[in-house]
């Protein structure tokens, strides 16, 4: 088993808001576990506001108002050869974190300074967002584009120097040459997708992480981009954080799959297991609801609607909806129980409790 | 050439036409009004007492339909209107009778033309710098602080604001002179003694048009900035780690930039008419100045001249700005 | 009402609509003036600010209270015709734009561009000259508003542009409404809040309009209005006789009353974005 490269403990992040003197709390992200490893791709799925995309701000160290951390931490295992360490600016933290450090490699992300995040962003963490069709500077060529990203994390590189690093690194990808040349505008939304996502990989980070890449775009472009993370991974031997709700895509590309449902972490599998045995009535509806070849049968949906973070239900807040719900379920959260080496679920069918 | 096409000819297009309609306009309203001006420079030389000998008076009539290019019907007046433009003739003045009207304007335009020009330009460029950044820190203190400044200043009409710096800055304390654009009997020359006169004259004025210009562009900008902010490409730049510096002027400036230049190009018209209020309170020699002295003795050729003029002048830098804008945003250079 | 108390808390409403009330009591008070404005002479020259002159008089021997009184009455009288007249063609001119589009919308927006480009305080300057046996208060403001729907007209036309692909509409329209009452019932709503913000601007570029025109001797110089105020208190070189509660009057007032006109119409315009509503919140 690999080593981990980056986890959560109990992590929880919020939205604060202030309307005109009455405080709304919006829990996004309500207590999470995470374990991810080097050289995996891990997905994570889930209807859309569960929080997935809080959880992926919260990984990439990208808190900010009106979002708060209110609890948990989030942990990078950040590796000697590959980050300059006095970037880290270890001065600044306490001494039981840079003994850890030292020891482990682990760090606390909430211990960074400002300019140490944004050192570890591109080289150690990059990110693609969702709606990649429109993160790129309207006004500049995108060799431009990938020039300010080099030039703001690696030094001593001339302009030329830049362009050239940019451009071997798209044709590498297999991606046409001149496409640097361009304006965002002149290209179709897949092509600006792939080049968002080779951006990425520009420098060679340990974790990318992508936030509904292949969503908005149609089968072939989708299948393009599938492609392209998966290239990637191989090349970088890195990990790729997937957020997506399309379960084809994860089937497709995922080693682990975690399943997401307001603002908890309810299961996580191997991608087989999940497929084939999943255990969370939630997993099992998302699963069974997916369309198969030759199965004519009615496809059942989950009833109910997901639940308002503002307002959550007590207990297990899956229980309004779940077709196996006890009394137990409507007191009390269930915790992780540990089915396999490799899987968990957050569930009284469990039999724990 | 598609840029060609669907750019630069509507927009050439539509430049003749605006200038068309604006000269028949022109042309169309001292002649829609209930008395024309014939009867309305005699009545006013009546009310000032002048004697009109009642034998010559038809004559009289006559030389100022004349004068007025009143004579014959509407469609002949259109057509020698036109001819005389073409030669740049406005007609005879009659407040500096007998000095050709457009004599009038080419003394005066410098003088407006030089004000306008420098206080558009530093106007525009320090009021868009200091609103993006206002705009970019709009947390910080000093960016709330500026934002109430121009919040008192920025609804003050040109007149107001050009009269009370008059007030408190040759009244009061009496640094900058009064009025004119140079002090009595000082000679053209290209010598430091003219220049620095004529600067000191043009201080006030130009700080009236800065400061009520650099409000409206500190402000919008701010706005503008503001939502640049929260676009999807900034956000990702900073998720990105790129530096700040390059993020504010190259992603966020930069783009916010755009629409200003269109806003530049929309607000010349009351630029320039705020100019020439301005040269009004200030007696400062450019066409405002002309303006008032036409209106008050009742010169309409030298008005109609001064709006033709104008109308041209605007219409045409509008058009200028309009062909530049696709060298700033490349949407719109490779549609 | 929930919403005025909101607008409360912003401090420039408060300021500005504290203001404005004021300025509109004083208004009232017109009615009961104990002369008629327009009289010379009424009362002692020159005085200072006293118990009996609350502002001291004119050099034309009239009450500067009551004169700023009558004056700020008459501005808001032509500022209110003038907005809500140029409100209606401005709408109007906006709406049939943005729903018909094609050629309608480039004909009326050419027309606009027309106002928008042309140095309209030339024009203006031009009619006044030629009406100006006939300028009286209405007159004033209907002339005004002739000129100052341009730049609002493509604000709601930009408007409705959007509004028009909105849902709503494909399913207004495929249930057979006709056009008018669909744009004044579904899309009112969403352009009132507009409307009533570029009312506001406008009422203030009307008012400074007055005071241009009334300084370049334009208007009927016996009806007090803050321009008229002004411009005697200058051709009698109030400044240099040293009788500043004349001259300061009527540009204190215009001051703050520009001022409460702006900030009122920028608070409420911010309370309508939805964007700067969520810039406030958190953090």
């Amino acid at each position: 088993m690999s080593q981990t490269i980056l986890r959560t403990e109990q992590l929880k992040a919020f939205y604060v808001l202030d309307v005109y003197g009455t405080q709304k709390v919006v829990k996004a992200v309500d207590g999470v576990d995470l374990d991810i490893r080097e050289n995996e791709v891990y997905g994570i799925a889930g209807e859309s506001g569960c929080g997935k995309t809080t959880l992926l701000k919260a990984l990439a160290a990208a808190i900010e108002p009106p979002l708060r951390l209110i609890g948990g931490k989030v942990i990078y295992r950040v590796t000697g050869e590959r980050i300059d360490t006095d970037a880290l600016s270890l001065e600044a933290m306490p001494e039981a974190e840079v003994a850890r450090y030292m020891d482990s490699g682990e760090i606390d992300v909430a211990y960074l300074s400002a300019e140490a995040k944004r050192r570890l962003r591109w080289r150690y963490v990059s990110y693609v967002p969702q709606g990649s069709m429109s993160v790129l500077n309207p006004v500049a060529r995108l060799r431009d584009t990938y020039r300010d990203f080099i030039e703001s994390h690696v030094s001593g590189k001339t302009r030329r120097d830049a362009f050239g690093i940019a451009k071997e690194h798209i044709a590498e990808l297999g991606l046409p040459p001149g496409i640097l040349d361009a304006y965002p505008h002149q290209l179709s939304g897949g092509m600006r997708q792939r080049v968002t996502i080779a951006l990425a990989a520009l420098l060679k980070p340990r974790i990318i992480i992508g936030d509904e890449p292949t969503t908005a775009l149609d089968v072939v472009v989708q299948r393009g981009v599938v492609q392209l993370l998966k290239e990637i991974q191989r090349k970088l031997e890195n990990t790729i954080v997937l957020v997506t709700h399309d379960m084809g895509v994860q089937a497709n590309v995922a080693d682990r799959v975690a399943i997401m449902y307001a603002g908890k972490i309810v299961e996580e599998a191997t991608t087989k297991t999940i497929f084939e045995e999943p255990f969370h009535p939630y997993t099992q509806y998302l699963i069974s609801s997916l369309p198969r070849f030759g199965d004519k049968s009615t496809r059942e949906s989950v009833p109910g609607s997901p639940p308002s973070l503002l307002n959550p239900p007590s207990g297990c807040l899956f229980h309004p909806r779940c077709p196996h719900a006890m009394d137990l379920c409507a007191e009390q959260m269930p915790d992780h129980v540990r089915l396999d080496a490799n899987h968990r679920v957050a569930c009284w069918l469990t039999g724990a409790g | 050439m598609e840029f060609v096409k669907q750019y630069l000819i509507p927009r050439l297009v539509q430049y003749f036409l605006v200038m068309f309609v604006g000269i028949t306009a022109v042309f169309i309203l001292p002649r829609l009004a209930p008395s024309d001006p014939v009867e309305r420079t005699i009545t006013q030389l009546r009310s000032q007492g002048s004697y009109l000998d009642p034998g010559t008076m038809d004559e009289f009539i006559e030389d100022l339909t004349e004068m007025y290019g009143l004579g014959g019907s509407w469609l002949e007046q259109y057509g020698a209107f036109w001819q005389r433009l073409f030669h740049a003739d406005f007609g005879v003045s009659f407040f500096q009778f007998p000095t050709p009207v457009n004599e009038l304007i080419r003394t005066a335009l410098p003088w407006t033309a030089a004000l306008l020009l420098t206080t558009t330009v530093l106007s525009w460029v320090g009021g868009n710098l200091v609103g993006g950044l206002a705009g970019y820190f709009n947390r910080k203190r000093w960016s709330k602080f500026l934002d109430t400044v121009v919040m008192i200043i920025r609804p003050l009409p040109y007149y107001i604001m050009s009269f009370a710096l008059l007030l408190l800055f040759a009244y009061v304390v009496r640094w900058f002179p009064v009025s004119g654009g140079t002090d009595i009997g000082r000679r053209a020359a290209f010598n430091w003694p003219f220049i620095k006169d004529v600067l000191r004259h043009a201080f006030l004025p130009a700080l009236s048009l800065v400061i009520l210009g650099g409000a409206i562009w500190f402000q919008t900008m701010k706005l503008i900035v503001q939502n640049v902010n929260a676009e999807a490409f900034v956000q990702y730049a900073k998720l990105g780690g790129v530096k700040e510096g390059r993020i504010v002027s190259r992603y966020v400036i930069r783009n916010a930039m755009l629409p200003q230049i269109t806003g530049l190009a929309l607000a010349l018209g009351q630029i320039f008419s705020g100019a020439l209020i301005t040269e009004i309170v200030f007696s400062y020699p450019g066409l405002g100045t002309l303006l008032y002295n036409a209106i008050i003795t009742g010169d309409y050729n030298l008005i109609m001249g001064i709006t033709v003029i104008s109308i041209v002048a605007i219409t045409t830098a509008v058009l200028l700005i309009d062909l530049l804008y696709p060298l700033f945003d490349p949407r719109v250079r490779y549609a | 009402m929930k919403v005025f108390r909101d607008l409360l808390r912003d401090y420039r409403f408060m300021w500005s609509f504290g203001v404005l009330c004021a300025l509109l009591f004083v208004s009232f008070l017109t009615i009961f003036a104990p002369d008629d404005p327009t009289l010379w002479g009424v009362v002692p020259r020159d005085m200072k600010p006293s118990w009996s002159y609350l502002l001291g008089t004119s050099s034309k021997g009239q009450d500067v209270f009551w004169q700023a009184a009558f004056a700020v009455r008459n501005s808001l009288i032509i500022a209110l015709i003038a907005g809500v007249v140029s409100r209606v063609i401005a709408v109007l001119v906006g709406m049939v734009a943005g729903y018909k589009r094609g050629r309608t919308d480039t004909v009326l927006m050419f027309i606009a561009d027309c106002f928008l480009v042309i140095p309209l305080f030339l024009i203006i300057v031009m009619l006044a000259m030629l009406v100006r046996e006939q300028m009286n208060l209405v007159t004033m403001g209907l002339l005004l508003a002739f000129f100052g729907w341009a730049w609002d007209a493509r604000v709601i036309r930009s408007q409705i542009l959007s509004l028009r692909e909105r849902e709503f509409t494909q399913t207004a329209v495929l249930s057979g409404t006709r056009t008018l009452p669909l744009v004044l019932k579904e899309y009112m709503p969403f352009s009132t809040p507009l409307v009533f913000s570029t009312l506001i601007n406008n009422m203030s570029w009307a008012i400074g309009m007055e005071i241009t025109l009334a300084i370049l001797g334009l208007v009927d110089m016996d009806v007090p209005t803050l321009g008229t105020m002004l411009q005697w208190a200058i051709s009698y070189q109030a400044m240099l006789l040293g009788y500043w509660w004349w001259i300061l009057t009527p540009i204190a007032l215009s001051v703050l009353l520009f001022v409460a006109l702006y900030w009122l119409s920028v608070s409420i315009s911010e309370y309508l974005d939805p964007r700067t509503r969520i810039q406030r919140v958190g953090a």
